[in-house]
């Protein structure tokens, strides 16, 4: 497991009735849980949600009092595939992943799971990585929620509508035989802020009750006739049934209603934005106080009609503040409006954004375009905030600032194992012209970015060589390679895309980034991780399941600092006579929880006085003529320019920064390469042994009666 | 009423009366302590008496990335008054943030060019230090951003700006930047928080408690100390001639204008070091018939002088194996590398060095016949190369790699008669014969072809491709003068040369003026 420790939070999980929880967002969501005597949690980690499943990891014990079962799941459709513990036990389940990426791969269960409908409440957490910072493809939920019938909360960022959505989401989805899923928007899952906790409460029919007592119910399975059942159950029982108890337990909320003759309608998610826009026009104030009613959906998914049709009876206008796209809100409002034959016109994307994240300055400028059309009266225009007026002019050095601000994409860390397999890529291309590669979703997927800009496109977690698989065909010789990490290879890589190249007898390159942990999502553990987890299998070998599946051709890497063995395998790959799929296991451990392990033993062992060798890599200003090669074919952090010390050279020298850890690469690329001589490898020996202080002694008398010779010629050129 | 219609200055005072957020944004790169910055932020609040509120967009960006962390804090009075909680936004409003603190200078320009940081609010705290971006490391030549355009901007968009080398200050103290940060955020007083508040957030946070509290007090002493007269251009030390440079260093100065002194001085030193006196004295006589270039009528400024001279000293102290193994032994170097490596006097160090000599290097320093007979010789050659392999690591620091380092500079005085010696000399002359041919009549080209042996550098392939890029351009030349503006013309074959590490690049721009390709070595 991921040397990380999340005792403090764990802590929190504790609190009982009346105390106060100060923390994040999704300890929130986890704390929330507990308190709803939930059975059951799974989830596949993966920002913004990986916290929850940290936490819990590290909270067994009081999972185990609690007689609460968690698992890290194979994938996003496995943890799905896990609520179905509910369909006939009344035994509330939560599962959580990244969004909408693993709603994707969960689609196929939770599609079966809203077809047959639940007893227990069935909760799908999503983290909705959805704007600025985001690392996958830009789409909403909501679509999943519309086409399985799952209800849908998006609840107001605060800590308690953040809890309290939780504990409503299983009631109301008990109440209707519907799962239900909770939208947390990444900056709501990482805001930190308070609440009142309850107790936890073990749940009162447990999963032994459940195995112990089997039930069935062959109407609950998707087949015909159960499954032309499912489709009229969820129109005449569970819709109805979803609107009535929403309505009736408000989970929506209306503010200031009748203060004007118009009004927004907006998602929870989006409810601080607003405030703030309101606040900033001299609208509201910073308590939430409106002169605009409001009108604030914490369910998006289903519209509550009559609730719609009340808000908008008398109302000239409304705003829509809907995040992403479609608008699939604005549309259905114009829907029930239109049936209703309601007058009150819709506005929402057409002075908001058709595309992109709704920042504070978008939701502002939005507004006060609809203010000024609805209620011009209300602006006081010498009041109005800086970010709706114009840029200030005055300033020239804007245009030349924006010209030197260069972009700061994340990348690989200092000693990253992944690194040298694109160095020894790019040296092995060098020598063989470039190929096709087809990459995965991982932190080796920075590599389509400079310096290696190697990639030419991603399918998905553990599609990479899935992607590749049109790739072949007898008429070239030349051969694809595609990446895969070890994180996406046991989610569904073997599968997909490893029995897929076997089976259809590919004669291409699959590398499989073997680093002992899912480290992209913060260093979990997979069953091919080498530490020995208590509570899960692991030390599983790759090679083997690889093997298993069929594959001939499998070489192992097991130091990829060797960047001329990666270099030369690859060749040997792409080169060889021998067809079929091969397969190289490029292994080495993540250098960040490397780090985070050796550490602290590393101060252990030197404070226990024992002998200890640091490494780090340095570069010789005086021989290094900056042409910053090596910063080409690595693009460590720790590896970068500085000032040229000397006098008559101009451009900066490459340097090494002391956060070096020795990982070996640079001087592997110098020698790969043949690049200069400037590198070293510096060697500091901690409690040094007697003979190791000899040996330097004896060294040290000749080196510098040698040196004062240099220095005695030296002193004639300069003083 | 259209935003078009609009002053461009929010008034100050709007609503006055209304209790209202303090928003503060960090910006920071993932992993360098941002978060750490926040959580005392939000510490320190929720302990004197304020509502705090923060949050992050970490995600992948927790590898090195440009992150943003939000705190907004509130009131805790105001929100008793009101008899309810303050609404806190997720993200900071253009315009609406009191705080700014950047961990690096471009990230510092990266918040100004996002509306973040404005006169009428603002307090910007930057750290001076760069963090260089991937792009302006990788470049050929220097794609450093330009430092000053960060300061400039800074002083004209925030109402309050305070930049010292904030990471350098928490180095010093063996510390994290946060805590200089934290520091510096004491001391401009923007927060409602004493000092002692800041202190007992760092204190309850409980870890490294004594080296966050130094870097604080250190990050707190800069910001409220005067601001730094703006920094000069880091100018390396002009060397200082010795006993046997005398004589030369004193026709020097006697001989040519003041203003090429520091660069001459610098060459001649380099030369003499190098190679020896006398070699140190051809480097004068070459660049006699450039001074007087100089004084002839046109010769603007000694800039001809200088640029021709920094090259010349450059090239005429090529990198061979001699010189490689003369800079790694000495005394200087080892103090250098004990200082970087930050040995301490209980601990040894020992140096290795990662050589790969191929065929061409040996043979660069072997006497001109047996030199260019082994690269003739396929055999030969290939039995070099074998024979070092995948390359050598060479202990430096032990009496057996010592002794051969020393051993290789000692070659220094066989250097004239080597193979490399011969060409390069032959080389610098048709170059020099170019710089003068051109000055005649161009003084403005003649400066750009005196820059152009800035194209050829490091080792190996890369050398190799400097070199075939530089001939590429001293082969264009004649028909280049024949065009219109030449002088700008080679400028931008020049940095099409440093555009990419294949020559393509170089190849189109001269494809495109219809300019012979490729040279020859």
């Amino acid at each position: 497991m991921a040397e990380r420790f999340f005792k403090k939070e764990v802590q929190k999980l504790y609190l009982g009735e009346g105390q106060e929880f100060r923390g994040e967002g999704i300890l929130a969501v986890t704390k929330a849980l507990l308190q709803s005597g939930v059975s059951y949690v799974a989830g596949y980690q993966g920002a913004p949600i990986s916290h929850l499943m940290d936490v819990l990891t590290d909270a067994n014990d009081i999972l185990v009092e609690l007689g609460v079962h968690f698992e890290h799941s194979a994938s996003e459709a496995t943890a799905a595939a896990t609520l179905a513990a509910s369909v006939n036990y009344p035994l509330r389940g939560a599962v959580t992943f990244k969004s909408t990426v693993g709603t994707n791969v969960a689609s196929d269960a939770l599609a079966n799971l809203a077809s047959g409908g639940v007893i227990g409440g069935a909760l799908i957490i999503v983290g909705e990585d959805y704007g600025e910072g985001s690392s996958i493809m830009q789409e909403r939920s909501h679509a999943f929620a519309m086409k399985s019938q799952i209800w849908l909360l998006d609840p107001r960022p605060n800590l308690p509508s953040i809890v309290q959505a939780v504990e409503q989401g299983f009631a109301l989805s008990e109440a209707t035989n519907t799962p239900v899923m909770l939208e947390l928007r990444i900056r709501a899952c990482h805001v930190h802020g308070r609440f009142i906790a309850k107790n936890n409460v073990r749940p009162h029919f447990t999963l032994k009750d459940a195995m112990e007592n089997p039930v069935r119910d062959a109407s609950r399975v998707v087949l015909p006739p159960g499954s032309f059942l499912h489709e009229h159950e969820k129109i005449e029982k569970r819709w109805p049934a979803a609107q009535q108890w929403i309505r009736e337990n408000r989970l929506n909320e209306v503010f200031a209603n009748g203060a004007q003759d118009f009004g927004i309608i907006l998602q929870g998610g989006m409810y601080n934005a607003v405030v703030r826009a309101l606040e900033l026009l001299d609208l509201g104030n910073a308590f939430g106080d409106s002169q605009v009613p409001l009108y604030v959906l914490n369910v998006t998914y289903p519209l509550i009609d009559a609730e719609v049709k009340e808000f908008c009876a008398g109302k000239r206008a409304v705003l829509v503040m809907e995040e992403g796209q479609p608008d699939f809100i604005e549309q259905n409002l114009h829907a029930i409006l239109r049936k209703a034959e309601l007058p009150t016109v819709v506005h929402g994307k057409d002075m908001l954004a058709m595309a992109g994240e709704y920042t504070a300055a978008v939701v502002t400028r939005g507004i006060l375009k609809f203010v000024e059309s609805y209620g011009n009266n209300l602006l006081e225009p010498q009041k109005l905030p800086t970010v709706v007026r114009p840029p200030a002019t005055k300033s020239d050095t804007l245009p030349i600032l924006q010209s030197q601000v260069q972009p700061r994409p994340p990348s690989f860390c200092t000693g990253c194992p992944e690194r040298p397999i694109f160095t020894g890529l790019k040296l092995a291309e060098r020598e063989l012209g470039p190929h096709h590669v087809a990459s995965d979703i991982g932190c080796h997927l920075f590599s389509i970015l400079p310096p290696f800009n190697i990639g030419a496109h991603t399918m998905g977690y553990g599609l990479g060589w899935a992607s590749a698989a049109a790739f072949n065909t007898h008429e070239t010789s030349k051969r694809t390679i595609s990446f895969m990490g070890d994180g996406g290879f046991w989610h569904n890589g073997l599968t997909s895309g490893v029995g897929n190249a076997v089976f259809n007898q590919s004669d291409s390159v699959l590398v499989i980034v073997d680093n002992s942990y899912t480290a992209a999502t913060g260093g979990q553990d997979i069953l091919s991780s080498q530490a020995r987890n208590p509570i899960r299998t692991t030390r599983l070998s790759i090679a083997d399941a690889v093997r298993g599946v069929g594959v001939k051709w499998i070489k192992t890497i097991t130091r990829t600092y060797d960047v001329a063995a990666v270099r030369d395998i690859f060749k040997e790959a792409l080169t060889t006579k021998e067809k079929g799929p091969k397969v190289i296991v490029a292994q080495s451990e993540c250098a960040l929880n490397e780090q985070r392990r050796l550490k602290p033993l590393v101060k252990k062992r030197i404070d226990e006085g024992q002998r200890v060798v640091r490494e780090r890599f340095g570069v010789d200003a005086d021989t290094c003529t900056g042409d910053h090669s090596c910063i080409r074919l690595s693009g460590c952090p720790s590896l970068t320019i500085a000032p040229n010390p000397d006098l008559l050279r101009q451009d900066p020298v490459a340097t090494v920064l002391d956060s070096c850890i020795g990982c070996g690469v640079c001087g592997e690329v110098a020698h790969a390469a043949r690049l200069c001589p400037s590198f070293f490898r510096a060697e500091v020996i901690s409690n040094p042994s007697a003979w190791d202080r000899m040996k330097a002694r004896f060294r040290n008398t000749v080196i510098q009666l040698l040196q004062r010779r240099i220095d005695r010629r030296l002193a004639r050129v300069t003083t | 009423m259209p935003i078009s219609q609009l002053s461009q200055s929010a008034p100050s005072g709007t609503g006055a009366a209304a209790a209202r957020s303090i928003n503060i944004a960090i910006l920071a790169m993932g992993g360098e302590g941002g978060g750490v910055l926040a959580d005392w932020i939000v510490d320190l609040a929720e302990n004197s008496g304020y509502l705090a509120q923060t949050t992050s967009v970490p995600g992948v960006a927790q590898r090195t990335g440009s992150t943003i962390y939000y705190v907004e804090l509130f009131p805790e009075d105001a929100a008793r008054a009101a008899g309810k909680q303050p609404v806190l936004a997720l993200m900071p409003v253009p315009g609406e943030v009191d705080v700014v603190i950047a961990s690096e200078l471009m990230e510092a320009g990266r918040a100004i060019t996002r509306g973040l940081v404005t006169p009428d609010r603002t307090t910007l705290i930057a750290s001076t230090n760069r963090v260089y971006a991937m792009t302006e490391k990788i470049a050929m030549g220097d794609g450093r951003a330009d430092a000053d355009a960060f300061l400039q901007a800074g002083g004209d968009a925030a109402r309050v700006f305070i930049h010292r080398d904030f990471a350098a200050l928490a180095e010093q103290n063996r510390s994290v930047i946060s805590a200089t940060l934290f520091g510096a955020l004491a001391a401009v007083e923007t927060l409602p928080f004493r000092r002692q508040q800041f202190e007992a957030a760092i204190e309850r946070g409980g870890i490294s408690v004594s080296s966050s509290l130094k870097a604080f007090a250190a990050g707190f002493a800069a910001a409220t100390s005067p601001e730094p007269v703006k920094s000069e251009p880091i100018v390396s030390a002009v060397p200082k001639a010795g006993p046997g440079l005398a004589a030369l260093a004193a026709r020097m100065t006697a001989g040519f204008p003041p203003a090429s002194h520091a660069i001459l001085l610098a060459g001649l030193a380099r030369l003499a070091d190098y190679q020896d006196i006398a070699y140190a004295s051809t480097y004068l006589d070459r660049l006699e018939p450039i001074r007087s270039l100089a004084q002839q009528p046109g010769g603007h400024d000694a800039a001809l002088l200088t640029e021709t001279a920094r090259y010349l000293a450059l090239w005429m102290s090529y990198e061979d194996a001699i010189r490689v193994a003369d800079l790694k032994t000495r005394r200087a170097r080892f103090e250098r590398v004990h200082a970087d490596a930050r040995v301490a006097d209980d601990q040894l160090l020992l140096i290795n060095e990662f050589l790969h000599p191929r065929v061409e290097e040996f043979a660069d320093i072997l006497p001109v016949a047996l030199g260019s007979w082994l690269l003739k010789t396929g055999w030969a050659a290939r039995l070099v190369n074998r024979l070092t392999g995948k390359g050598k690591i060479l202990q430096t620091t032990s009496l057996w790699g010592f002794l051969q380092l020393y051993w290789l500079a000692s070659l220094r005085r066989w250097r004239p008669k080597t193979l490399r010696f011969q060409r390069e000399q032959q080389r610098i002359s048709n170059w020099l014969e170019q710089v003068k041919d051109v000055a005649q009549v161009d003084y403005a080209l003649a400066l750009e072809v005196a820059e152009c042996p800035r194209l050829v550098k490091g080792y190996g392939d890369t050398y190799l491709l400097g070199s075939r890029n530089f001939e590429s351009l001293m082969r264009a030349l004649p028909r280049l003068r024949q065009l219109d503006n030449p002088a700008s013309r080679l400028k931008d074959l020049r940095h099409a040369a440093l555009a990419d590490d294949t020559g393509k690049k170089l190849e189109d721009a001269l494809a495109k003026l219809n300019l012979p390709q490729g040279g020859a070595l």
